[in-house]
């Protein structure tokens, strides 16, 4: 923060924001991951995807639908909310619940693909992990996102990637997908410090 | 928020909150059998002045669920059997970092002076205060309510609900009357004129002497337990006769709604205030509250000490 100067406005920064992705872009690229991960696991008929909600569970469900069009087939889909799992709760306010939601199939032996929007610290997918542990013993656990940013925190890595987002750690990502926020794009926030 | 000491300082939106947290627990956990990493290395302290085995174990359960450490203090056996007064008791845990303290305690207020007197840091979750107040039994009963009559809603428009026996000396009805107002159902309250405190016409409930007037129009009906350590007093002519009036039997329950459920926040004395056929029926959810109330402990406790109340 700055020093107020005297008598003058208490303002001192101000946000820009530019997209780095439309709704074309992010349809191209769940079309894009979708072939990736049949061509990856072969064998859809286990397959599961399970969304981390917010933005990860209707991002699985296209997902998921992309590679049921691919293989005629209908792919099941789950959300799996980590807060309950995360290490960091008691370092933010507390959180509401969201849903976990199984499929009826379970995730025993089945090959489980994860998605989330925006791949950070890595934090979110090692309480993922956790949680997926406590709910069944997928033969497979994969990683998929929609932007990965970097600033990784632990060593994880995602399995498939919509787009990589070089970003510096004062920069905020914001996926907005339509279900939730009424439009599709990918947005970069970057408050600027001005004396 | 911090600490939960009374029903009364719940908005709607935090009363559904709750709820909506203990559901989702509910679920992941598979009604609170699962152990959940969430309150790994935090300090759950049981401070019981009272006896009370039922409660006691319901919280020691929701903490351990959340991997919380879980610390007992009873009355009996400890320092305060020798003198020590609320506020050494406070001083004493708070130095050894209790992150809450549930405090079960025969005097009305108790749980709000150890909140507020700033003896300590810790969150308090209030586990009954004399004749006052226990919220969480309240919560765990609009969560089965919830369940059974209205699943999804956030709100109890429509339902009227009867409660039934010595209100007086039932902090479980004091929470649950308050608690149902706050959800907009219409609660009757039933049970003899003694047995009923002195300003009940204040409270968001009608009130009513004549169990057999309302029973047609009942979606629930909860039976208070008969204190029999309290009844000190006269505050009726005889057990059986209570029994006559206002206990429920088959006969009664027959009179119900086809929809409605029987509840009891227990322990049962089974043949005064319900008689066994009705408490063992179909329609009776009184299992389920105990279960219930463990998972809104749960949820309670996520809400107060999961994440950093100082960032909120």
């Amino acid at each position: 923060m700055s020093e107020p100067f005297s008598g003058a406005s208490a303002s001192s920064s101000r946000t820009s924001s530019r997209m780095v992705a439309d709704s074309e872009d992010i349809s191209r690229a769940l079309r894009r991951l979708a072939h990736q991960v049949v061509e990856n696991v072969k064998d859809v008929s286990h397959l599961v995807i399970m969304g981390i909600p917010t933005r990860g569970v209707p991002i699985a469900e296209r997902l998921a639908k992309n590679i049921g069009d691919i293989e005629k087939i209908s792919i099941p889909v789950g959300s799996l909310d980590v807060t309950l799992f995360r290490d960091d709760l008691q370092m933010r306010p507390t959180k509401a619940l969201e849903q976990t939601r199984l499929p009826a199939e379970g995730i025993d032996g089945k090959t489980v693909i994860l998605v989330d929007d925006v791949l950070f610290s890595g934090r979110t997918i090692r309480a993922a992990l956790d949680a997926i542990n406590e709910y069944g013993r997928p033969a497979v656990v994969q990683l998929a996102v929609l932007v990965d940013r970097g600033h990784r925190e632990l060593p994880i890595r995602a399995d498939y990637v919509g787009k990589n987002l070089p970003t510096s750690l004062s920069e905020k990502v914001s996926v907005q997908i339509s279900e939730i926020d009424s439009v599709d794009q990918v947005v970069i926030q970057s408050t600027i410090e001005q004396l | 928020m911090k600490h939960l000491i009374s029903v009364q300082e719940l908005s709607r939106e935090d009363t559904v909150g709750i709820l909506d947290t203990a559901i989702e627990l509910n679920r992941v956990t598979d009604g609170g059998t699962k152990i959940l990493p969430t309150l790994r290395g935090r300090t759950v302290v049981n401070l019981f002045y009272e006896d009370s085995t039922r409660t006691r174990i319901s919280f020691e359960r929701a903490a351990k669920r959340l991997s919380a450490d879980v610390v007992t203090f009873s009355a009996n056996g400890s320092s305060v059997s020798k003198g020590e007064s609320l506020k050494d008791t406070a001083l004493t845990l708070n130095a050894m970092g209790a992150d809450m303290i549930v405090l079960r305690h025969p005097s009305p207020g108790a749980a709000h002076r150890l909140a507020h007197a700033g003896w300590l840091e810790s969150s308090v979750l209030n586990a009954g205060d004399g004749k006052h107040e226990h919220p969480t039994q309240a919560l765990g009963d609009a969560f089965t309510l919830r369940a059974h009559l209205r699943p999804g809603a956030n709100d109890f428009a429509g339902l009227t609900i009867g409660i039934v026996g010595d209100v007086l000396h039932s902090r479980v009805a004091r929470s649950n009357i308050f608690l149902l107002g706050i959800l907009g159902a219409k609660v009757i309250v039933i049970g003899p004129p003694t047995l009923l405190p002195v300003g009940i016409e204040n409270w968001p409930c009608e009130v009513s002497y004549s169990l057999d007037a309302h029973l047609p129009e009942l979606d629930a009906i909860m039976m208070l337990r008969v204190q029999q350590e309290r009844m000190n007093g006269t505050f009726f002519p005889s057990e059986l006769e209570y029994s006559r009036t206002f206990g429920l039997n088959r006969k009664r329950a027959k009179e119900l709604p086809e929809h409605a459920i029987v509840m009891h926040p227990g322990p049962m004395n089974r043949g005064v205030e319900i008689t066994a056929e009705v408490a063992d029926s179909g329609r009776s959810v009184i299992t389920e509250q105990v279960v219930n109330g463990l998972i809104v402990r749960m949820a309670s406790m996520y809400l107060l000490i999961g994440g950093d109340a100082s960032v909120a």
